[in-house]
């Protein structure tokens, strides 16, 4: 047993195409439920706790950026970034108040009305950022995050979460087959069929 | 940004499933309302005019014969009076007038003639107890609500209807049919001898072509005088609400008075018994079929809307969303889509009563505002049923497997 991750690390997880990153990101908090093996979190095992206390756990500690954005496409940006803030039950004036300002924070405050198929990958990606960090989540597993954009915005992007990670002192970790993304990473870890190989 | 805004966000965004949505349940509603609009009015309008039609219950000593209910008092064996009060102290709702009679066959002047004794209305109310059972016009209004003509027909302005109420007959005053009338050479104001006592004839009756031609009529007291037979009367004559008997006033009347025999007018009776259960009927019928149909139409648009959403569920789980808020999305939804479906279900189905009301049924249909609540009721029942199962399916989704669907 080893800590997979500590505390503001910023932890990139790479490997071949199905040798079980995006399975290793998602199970962690519970999307994917474990048929073996412990995950502790805070000094807490959580794999063996109910869907209930997982919810819990991701709603409050958690940010996710997905490869594909994961926008709600009927809702516009701003409207997108609080949802995990309306879920929480945050206060309306204070979802606005948090939201506009991370919105700034990501560059997209003139596009806050703006619905995701108005907005460029690149945009789209960075709405998800603000969604993932609006409540002040402890840790932000990202699947490929730059795994839709081309490299100029890629390389945007990965500054992004290098800035959120060293200024909001938000653990990162973050699944990539892209070597260049993976040097971002403070901590490496490499998957091959299902086992971490070296870290 | 609430549950609620985003629910109402969604149905603002896709308002062209919202119409397909709402359409099964709208027309089924709508239906609905329109029969019962109808069915209701024209219940209300049968019951009107078989009420109208006057008394329609008699109530008869165990042993006399009721091959002809208009005949049947005449020379009737006997009842005790009592029997009047012992219905009005009972607790029987629908006995709108009571008028008890006593009928012999008797000789004036040679010839034969059916003297029938009747209590008026006014010695009816003369007593306390009979007063506060509100056998008066008042009471009638509010039970069956017949017209207020078809109530002041109940004195003599309508004298042609059959079984009326008689408001005022004094001691010594008589009326006379109008074959009597003719057979005996009567005119109003004059005397008439009938078993020795002098008889004031106040009205002469017009014709009715039935057994009231031949009858003269007296104060119930002087004719229980004459024949010697106190305190008795051959028939109880009863005006009961026709929704009343076809719900089972005369089984109610023959649990009291056990030692008679109630009979109505069987034809009246049975069509407004046969009205209503067909309407009933109708009702139920199409209410199973709208029950299944809408909330198979809800269940099957809610699960379309779970299907399209299922990545949108996914990413929800995924930032935190308990089940219970999915359930809350869908079954918010749900309930949106079962209040409009009520409002317009009902505004549409009152327009069709109201437009078809009087080429159908020959009547007009007024709005029933109740409806309105009992449509959204129905309308929200159907929907929440018809989305049970799609909602609890998409909270049971696995997370995971609908945020890999792109």
């Amino acid at each position: 047993m080893f800590p997979l991750v500590e505390n503001g690390d910023f932890v990139t997880v790479t490997g071949p195409s199905g040798s079980g990153k995006s399975t290793l990101l998602l199970s962690i908090f519970g999307l994917i439920r474990l048929t073996s093996g412990t995950i502790f979190f805070n000094g807490n095992r959580i794999d063996n706790m109910s869907d209930r206390h997982l919810t819990e756990i991701r709603k409050k500690s958690v940010g996710y950026i997905l490869q594909s954005f994961a926008l709600v496409p009927y809702l516009t940006t701003i409207q997108n970034v609080m949802i995990p803030l309306a879920l929480e039950k945050v206060s309306k004036k204070e979802q606005q108040n948090r939201a506009e300002e991370i919105l700034e924070y990501v560059g997209l405050s003139d596009r806050k009305d703006h619905l995701p198929r108005e907005l460029s990958a690149g945009q789209q990606q960075r709405v998800a950022i603000a969604r993932s960090i609006v409540h002040r989540p402890q840790i932000i597993m990202a699947d490929e995050p730059t795994g839709n954009l081309d490299p100029a915005l890629s390389g945007e992007i990965l500054e992004f979460l290098r800035k959120i990670n060293r200024e909001n002192k938000i653990t990162i970790m973050m699944v990539t087959h892209s070597p260049m993304a993976a040097g971002f990473g403070t901590r490496r870890l490499h998957l091959s069929e299902g086992k971490i190989i070296n870290h | 940004m609430t549950i609620t805004k985003l629910v109402l966000i969604e149905l603002w965004k896709r308002k062209s499933q919202l119409i397909t949505g709402l359409l099964a349940i709208t027309l089924g509603i709508a239906v609905i309302v329109a029969i019962q609009s109808v069915a209701v009015v024209s219940e209300q309008n049968v019951a009107k005019n078989l009420d109208n039609l006057g008394a329609n219950i008699l109530v008869l000593p165990q042993a006399a014969s009721i091959d002809d209910y208009y005949t049947s008092d005449i020379d009737a064996p006997t009842l005790p009076i009592d029997y009047v009060e012992r219905i009005l102290e009972s607790t029987i709702a629908g006995v709108d007038n009571m008028s008890p009679k006593l009928t012999r066959r008797v000789s004036v002047n040679g010839k034969s003639v059916v003297l029938t004794g009747i209590l008026p209305k006014s010695e009816i109310a003369s007593k306390p107890l009979w007063q506060s059972s509100g056998l008066l016009g008042k009471q009638l209004t509010t039970s069956c609500a017949p017209s207020q003509t078809a109530n002041q027909s109940h004195g003599m302005e309508d004298e042609k209807l059959k079984r009326k109420a008689i408001d005022t007959l004094y001691s010594e005053d008589c009326m006379a049919g109008s074959q009597v009338a003719k057979k005996l050479s009567l005119t109003a104001n004059k005397k008439i001898n009938i078993l020795g006592k002098e008889f004031m004839v106040v009205k002469v009756l017009p014709e009715t072509g039935t057994v009231d031609d031949d009858r003269i009529f007296a104060n119930l007291k002087d004719v229980q005088a004459l024949l010697k037979i106190e305190n008795q009367v051959s028939a109880i004559e009863i005006m009961g609400c026709c929704n009343a008997i076809s719900e089972g006033l005369l089984g109610q009347l023959r649990n009291i008075l056990p030692d008679t025999r109630v009979t109505s007018i069987n034809q009246i009776v049975s069509t407004q018994i046969e009205t209503n259960q067909l309407m009933r009927k109708v009702t139920l019928v199409m209410l199973i079929i709208i029950f299944f149909v809408g909330g198979i139409s809800i269940g099957n648009y809610i699960w379309a809307n779970v299907n399209e959403r299922k990545r949108e569920i996914g990413i929800l789980r995924m930032m935190g969303a308990e089940r219970m808020t999915i359930y809350k999305m869908f079954l918010l939804k749900a309930l949106l889509l079962g209040i409009a479906g009520g409002i317009l279900g009902f505004l549409l189905g009152t327009l069709a009563g109201v437009i078809l009301g009087p080429y159908l049924a020959g009547i007009v249909v007024k709005p029933l505002y109740i409806y309105l609540v009992w449509s959204i009721l129905l309308s929200i029942t159907i929907a929440l049923a018809g989305s049970l199962i799609p909602t609890y399916l998409a909270a049971k989704f696995d997370p995971h497997s609908n945020l890999q669907e792109d």
